[in-house]
């Protein structure tokens, strides 16, 4: 095990986020911001309360999460395919490391800044409305699994991508739309029945409602459902990061 | 003793089809300084990037110092250190930062006095704090021939090391490779360059169309190009060489309107004066003369031809 390649790729990522530290950090804190005074406040204070929660407190597991999805597939992606585009990936390919050792340092240090903003966003939430957490435990959990999840995820967009536009296209495209269908800013139950059926299908859900039980204890689908749901996208986007490896698709001609 | 470097009938098709290397064979010794020469497209950077782990083969095998790259490629890719042909840098990083990410990358702890020591044999000291960006294309060069040589490699590549360097780099470079060298580090270069193949290699391979032609010590080959050749163009074409011509080695040319004599510039005599003393006596008499020197680059197109012929 090349534990000095693992950390040195982490510092070097991490360096890198540091380094960009006002545009990664502001802006979604700015924009979290935004929904609160626009749905917490504005509106919030029209809708009804869900479950018995405060629409404005309800909307903040669903806020986090749809951080924590953009910004781990943007870490990620970017952190891979910029040694790409660059020409430097020569030095990690011709490197003693291992494929599982190149994943983990990139896919730990976009995780790391995700699960950074996560907790950022929910102290700038706890400026808005007051924050209880059911099981802290289980949030932890539910965010740090995600933001791996989704790095990973990203990982593997970013490996993809032969241009900048593709690079965009799956977080434009698909990320973002399943987010905002994933029930972050409503509860499936407030769906019409064929749509409810639909939005099973929507891995996010899965997310959004995991979290948002272990904010409030309660939740659409059920926590055991949720873990393992997570747990099958977890696998799954290994299983393609093996493979990519292992052919080399669009890393080593 | 192991062979530095074993490659083993290897072959490489892209996926576009472009056979880029043929089943190339070859041996590089510990400690030598190998030069692959060849044009543009021949397969050199395919044949390093292979080796280097940077691109996956077709067929066959290579062993560095006696470690498979596939099997056993922690033990095989910590050897090596690799100088690319394109200037790829990680531009926001400063010099010293990306140099000791590199070796860190390859493994090895921390060592500052031994960066600092690569730093300053490149002349890259004083700018150890300058973001990469900032650097010029030639310092650039230096940046990545000291992240090369960060782990404290036993084979160092050369990926067209001088493509568009200055004349002070140039020189800098050929003096590092000795300095290596002589601290018994196997250095590989490609080039397409033929003098500077001459100026550090001590084996020369020559490689066209992913076939590698021709694997020769320099000395040897110095010692074909050592070799002269004596054209005279005769006043009037003869059938025949007179028998009193018979010791030189001559052989006539251009259907007889042209006698030509090889002689080696290196000996003592090159026997040109009794050469001409018995052209005249048999009463041979001609109008001009000229001598020639086969250079390394006469051979290699010559080579580099004959294959391309070969291949229609």
């Amino acid at each position: 095990m090349n534990l000095q390649a693992v950390r040195s790729i982490y510092v070097f990522e991490m360096s890198r986020t540091f380094r960009t530290l006002l545009q990664s950090i502001v802006s979604p804190v700015i924009s979290t911001s935004l929904y609160f005074v626009v749905f917490g406040a504005a509106i919030g204070s029209n809708i009804q309360a869900i479950d018995g929660i405060a629409y404005g407190a309800f909307i903040v597991p669903g806020l986090i999460m749809l951080t924590l999805l953009t910004q781990s597939i943007a870490n990620a992606s970017f952190g891979i395919y910029f040694p790409k585009f660059t020409g430097t990936i020569y030095e990690i390919l011709s490197a003693p490391v291992s494929h599982l050792e190149i994943v983990s340092a990139y896919v730990g240090a976009a995780a790391t800044k995700s699960t950074m903003l996560g907790l950022i966003i929910l102290a700038t939430a706890a400026l808005f409305v007051p924050i209880h957490i059911e099981h802290p435990l289980w949030m932890v959990l539910f965010l740090v699994l995600t933001a791996v999840t989704f790095s990973l995820f990203g990982f593997i967009i970013g490996i993809w991508a032969d241009g900048f536009e593709k690079l965009q296209l799956v977080p434009l495209l698909i990320v973002t739309p399943l987010t905002f269908l994933g029930g972050s800013f409503y509860s499936i139950d407030m769906l019409p029945p064929f749509w409810q059926t639909v939005t099973l299908f929507n891995p996010v859900v899965y997310l959004v409602s995991g979290f948002r039980w272990a904010f409030f204890g309660s939740s659409d689908v059920g926590i055991g459902v949720s873990l393992g749901m997570t747990l099958f996208f977890l696998a799954l986007c290994l299983g393609i990061v093996t493979w990519m490896f292992r052919t080399g698709y669009r890393l080593k001609n | 003793m192991t062979a530095a470097i074993s490659i083993r009938n290897l072959s490489k098709t892209y996926a576009s089809g472009f056979e880029a290397l043929k089943g190339v064979d070859l041996d590089v010794a510990r400690g030598e300084i190998f030069a692959l020469l060849g044009p543009n497209g021949a397969g050199k950077t395919t044949l390093i990037s292979i080796v280097c782990g940077l691109v996956n083969a077709s067929g066959g095998s290579v062993a560095v110092n006696g470690h498979d790259i596939v099997r056993d490629y922690r033990a095989a890719r910590a050897a090596i250190g690799l100088v690319p042909q394109e200037l790829a840098t990680n531009a926001f990083e400063s010099v010293w930062a990306d140099v000791s990410f590199t070796r860190g990358l390859f493994g090895r702890k921390p060592d500052p006095a031994y960066i600092e020591k690569v730093l300053r044999q490149l002349s890259l000291w004083d700018k150890k704090d300058s973001k990469i960006l900032a650097l010029s294309g030639g310092m650039k060069r230096r940046v990545l021939i000291a992240k090369a040589l960060a782990h404290e490699p036993d084979i160092l590549f050369l990926d067209e090391p001088t493509a568009g360097v200055d004349v002070e780099l140039r020189r800098d470079m050929w003096n590092l490779v000795r300095d290596l060298r002589a601290a018994g580090v196997t250095i590989v270069l490609t080039t397409h360059y033929i003098e500077e193949a001459e100026e550090m290699a001590d084996r020369i391979g020559i490689i066209t169309r992913g076939e590698l032609l021709l694997v020769k010590e320099k000395a040897a080959l110095m010692r074909d190009l050592g070799r002269k050749q004596l054209t005279l163009q005769l006043n009037s074409p003869i059938d025949a060489l007179p028998p009193g011509l018979d010791g030189h080695g001559l052989e006539l040319a251009a259907e007889g309107g042209e006698i030509v004599y090889s002689y080696e510039t290196g000996g003592e005599r090159t026997g040109i004066t009794t050469l001409l003393r018995d052209l005249a006596e048999a009463g041979i008499r001609f109008r001009d003369l000229q001598t020639r020197q086969s250079s390394l680059e006469d051979i290699f197109v010559r080579l580099v031809n004959e294959n391309r012929e070969a291949a229609r």
